[in-house]
């Protein structure tokens, strides 16, 4: 006997907005530039670290900027290569 | 936060950012409802994009106000971060085509491929096309509006600032239809990428409790280094893509 489609259930249709949700803050967030969301990432990290330190502000201050624009250009330079 | 005197520093930068970003979405969503309009009829372009501001309002209404419950240390290394990572996402864009390195967004190039798909004649086709245009140009809009203005306590003013935006573009759009490519795309989306990570940057790092110097004046600082550094990025990679041409010669 032919198997019959059955309709999608409540537990599918879930499911597939879960996955196309999170497809689109992978696209969104990430894509084809993760050295970029890696870079931000460190830069708050480091930033966070050296803030740590309260005696000392410009440590986080410089740290944070600096490592945003190295991300920038080192994936900016990828991007020239391809 | 907050600024000093009448008009806030952090206040006018952000309404100049919401106001670029959103000019920058609606024209090109404004590229697929024209070519919708144009190709399949006013109607279904209307109704698609219709479709698609309804569910990005009710969106905005379920979304927006929880914000305003998270602790707000919290909310501004999520949403600097998301600025952050969003703004770079942009500004490595705009610096690789003004270098040359990769093709302007080319929105009559755009309206003549969305003209050609539509040209089949399938009408849920059409406000398929026009619904998912908005929608997702929108969505980012949206984002932008949220993060920008629930971090900044300026949702208010974050709107009103897209709304603008909507209206001043919709409005040259209805004048010039099919002229859109005379907007400079890409100069308003370095702007816009440069202004994204200086916000990124600050409220990241006010998250993470970096004192800035000059509080919000920072915001104006960040955004002259960011601007200096895509400049200087542009130059060289501009200047290595001749050399290459040369040695290729």
């Amino acid at each position: 006997m032919p198997e019959t489609a059955r309709p999608a259930g409540p537990s599918a249709t879930v499911r597939r907005w879960l996955v196309a949700f999170g497809r689109f803050w992978w696209d969104f967030l990430i894509g084809d530039t993760p050295g970029l969301t890696l870079g931000a990432v460190l830069a708050v990290a480091a930033a966070a670290a050296l803030a740590l330190d309260h005696s000392a502000r410009w440590p986080a201050v410089v740290a944070l900027p600096l490592v945003v624009v190295l991300a920038l250009a080192a994936s900016a330079r990828q991007g020239a290569r391809r | 936060m907050g600024g000093h005197g009448i008009v806030h520093t952090d206040n006018l930068v952000l309404v100049v950012a919401v106001f670029l970003a959103c000019a920058v979405e609606m024209v090109e969503a404004l590229t697929i409802v024209i070519a919708v309009g144009v190709t399949a009829g006013w109607r279904r372009a209307m109704a698609g994009a219709a479709g698609a501001l309804v569910v990005l309002a009710a969106l905005v209404a379920a979304v927006g106000p929880e914000l305003t419950h998270i602790p707000l240390s919290a909310l501004r290394i999520v949403i600097g971060g998301v600025l952050l990572v969003f703004g770079l996402q942009w500004l490595r864009k705009a610096v690789l085509r003004a270098a040359g390195v990769l093709a302007k967004h080319d929105e009559d190039a755009i309206y003549q491929r969305n003209v050609e798909e539509l040209s089949s004649g399938d009408e849920r086709a059409a406000v398929l096309v026009a619904f998912k245009g908005t929608f997702l140009e929108g969505l980012e809009v949206v984002i932008i509006v949220l993060t920008l203005g629930t971090t900044g306590h300026a949702l208010e003013l974050a709107t009103f600032a897209a709304l603008a935006a909507v209206v001043v573009v919709g409005a040259v759009g209805a004048l010039v239809a099919r002229q859109l490519s005379g907007v400079p795309e890409n100069a308003m989306k370095m702007t816009v990428g440069i202004m994204l990570v200086s916000f990124g940057t600050f409220w990241s790092g006010e998250g993470v409790h970096v004192h800035w110097p000059g509080s919000d004046v920072a915001i104006v600082v960040l955004a002259a280094l960011y601007a200096a550094v895509a400049a200087g990025l542009v130059r060289l990679l501009r200047a290595r893509r001749v050399a290459v041409g040369a040695a290729g010669a």
